[in-house]
């Protein structure tokens, strides 16, 4: 696979590292009233889609920076690839 | 008798046009008492051990394409129970006890054959850890054999021992554990199934849930409407895409696993060899091929294919310890879809959903607990209560904090 990176271009997706579904950017709320039910179900359970998923990468061999990639799980088509620090400043999650 | 010699005489001279179907193949009824979904290896066990041993009837095994075309027929074929947690040994003993026994029970020769497994020690801290295993497996009833290297020289004199980075120091051997006829094995539950009047019904994909008041109803098919008393799930790889039709996010990842075999060769290979530095697995089978694997591709994929990195890496790992492989041409290379768990450990549970089961997450490990998948499954199902050696594969274990981590890796499930 072939990952495009924003800022470095195409890159070999065997220099980079997965971490998984990219709603771990969206980390509940520790002061909320069920914080842990919230946790559990942040950290254990996944939509685990047939299509299109977006996901966390981590260019270790790179730039290490962290891209959230648009993937087709039962093609391995990737249709859109951005720095996870844009995603996660567009949600207000970040400086 | 179906099968004889005389029977094998006769028909090799009249054209082998007298053999007949090993199953039927029924219509669905309106109405089952209980339902499997997936007829693979675990669904298909699961409907031996509820008829022959748990006494119930009316049931069907429903499957999406036909018996045996999921992982059952792709995996590496290799059973052992050398687990190091409470919550996992004594079901892969009782696993392993179950296979040996099998052939007798289904009376179909599955090929089980204990050559053995020998899992290669590279390092100092590596032998601390498998000799703690061994015992660990020692105390929970199994075999475990601890070897020096002089030892393993005499029985694999061909490995490469004097590596630089990883020469071998030792291993840790199953003498019971071996490989299985993968087909046959599910092509043996079946008949035996069949012969105990479960329906087995192919080409029937499951594609949504009848739930009412929080009571599972049945299933809705792409040959209508299936009542059920009781639904168990045992989709392995589609375990997320299915349970999520019943509204459940489960703690699994799909991925892929690759798997490769050479040109049939000479005995070569007498066990199961495992590289301890790197991910690595190999075995002859008896048709001459190696059989061998390695790591997950690593990201999430319902794509049963994988991508060359990982094939560059898995021969890579033959070489350092079996540079002969080498010589060997690949013949056939394929992938599964594994439903990898959060703790690398599986679920055999009831849901919230009243009379909704769910039997996965056996990441890449989960040939060699067909057995005792299926009696532990067919055990909750009959009794609603979960069997003696599957009480801790709870879904909800993550939430009280009872997970089974043999690596120690934590909430990654391409990490396990
Ligand atoms: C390459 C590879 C190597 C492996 N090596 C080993 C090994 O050496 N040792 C070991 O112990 N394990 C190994 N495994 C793991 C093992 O094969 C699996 O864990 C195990 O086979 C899963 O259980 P199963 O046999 O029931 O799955 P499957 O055979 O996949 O059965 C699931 C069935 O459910 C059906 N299904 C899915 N969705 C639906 C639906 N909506 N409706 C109806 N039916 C549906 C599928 O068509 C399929 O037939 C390996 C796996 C792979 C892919």
């Amino acid at each position: 696979m072939i990952i495009n990176h924003p800022l470095l271009g195409p890159r070999d997706s065997a220099e980079f590292v997965y971490m998984g579904d990219a709603s771990l950017i969206e980390r509940p709320d520790p002061e909320a009233e069920n914080a842990a039910d919230q946790f559990h179900d942040y950290a254990y359970l996944r939509d685990n889609p047939a299509g299109e998923l977006r996901e966390l990468w981590f260019h270790e061999g790179g730039d290490r920076s962290w891209l959230v990639v648009t993937r087709d799980t039962r093609t391995h088509e990737i249709s859109k690839v951005e720095l996870a620090r844009d995603v996660a400043r567009s949600k207000g999650r970040s400086l | 008798m179906r099968y004889s010699g005389i029977k094998v005489i006769k028909e090799a001279l009249t054209g082998h046009k007298g053999w007949k179907p090993a199953w039927r193949e029924p219509d669905p009824k309106p109405h089952y008492d209980i339902v499997i979904i997936g007829g693979g290896g675990h669904g298909l066990a699961t409907a031996h051990y509820l008829a022959k041993v748990y006494k119930q009837k009316n049931i069907a095994v429903i499957e999406k394409g036909w018996i045996g075309g999921g992982n059952v027929g792709r995996n590496t074929t290799i059973i052992r129970s050398n687990y190091l947690l409470d919550g996992n040994e004594p079901f892969y003993e009782f696993s392993l006890k179950l296979w040996e026994g099998l052939e007798q029970d289904l009376n179909y020769n599955a090929m089980v054959s204990q050559r053995g497994i020998m899992n290669l020690i590279h390092s100092d801290a590596q032998r601390d850890a498998f000799v703690r295993r061994g015992n660990a497996m020692i105390l929970n009833g199994a075999d475990a054999e601890y070897l020096d290297e002089a030892q393993i020289r005499a029985e694999y004199p061909f490995l490469k021992f004097d590596d630089q980075r990883f020469p071998i120091k030792g291993g840790l051997a199953q003498r019971r554990g071996g490989t299985v006829r993968h087909d046959a094995v599910a092509w043996g539950y079946a008949r035996s199934a069949d012969n105990h009047g479960v329906d087995i019904i192919q080409n029937c994909e499951v594609t949504g849930f009848k739930i009412e008041n929080g009571v599972c109803k049945g299933i809705e098919t792409s040959r209508g409407f299936i009542g059920a008393g009781k639904v168990g799930c045992a989709v392995a790889g589609n375990s997320g895409r299915l349970m999520g039709m019943a509204g459940m996010r489960l703690p699994i990842e799909s991925h892929v696993l690759q798997a490769f075999v050479s040109e049939g060769l000479k005995p070569v290979l007498p066990g199961v060899i495992t590289f301890g530095a790197g991910h690595f697995y190999v075995s002859q089978s008896d048709k001459g091929g190696l059989v061998f694997g390695g790591d997950l591709d690593g990201y999430n994929s319902y794509a049963q294919r994988g991508n060359l990195p990982v094939v560059e890496d898995v021969c890579e790992g033959g070489m350092a310890i079996m540079p002969m492989i080498g010589r060997a041409r690949l013949l056939r290379m394929w992938g599964g879809i594994m439903d990898m768990s959060m703790d690398g450990s599986p679920y055999i549970d009831k849901t919230h959903i009243e009379g909704l089961y769910f039997n996965g997450g056996w990441c890449y490990g989960g040939f060699k607990a067909t057995p005792a998948s299926g009696y532990t499954f067919a055990h909750l199902l009959a009794n609603d209560a979960p069997h003696e050696t599957a009480t801790a594969y709870r879904l909800d274990r993550f939430k009280t904090g009872h997970m089974i981590d043999e690596k120690g890796q934590g909430n990654q499930p391409n990490l396990h």
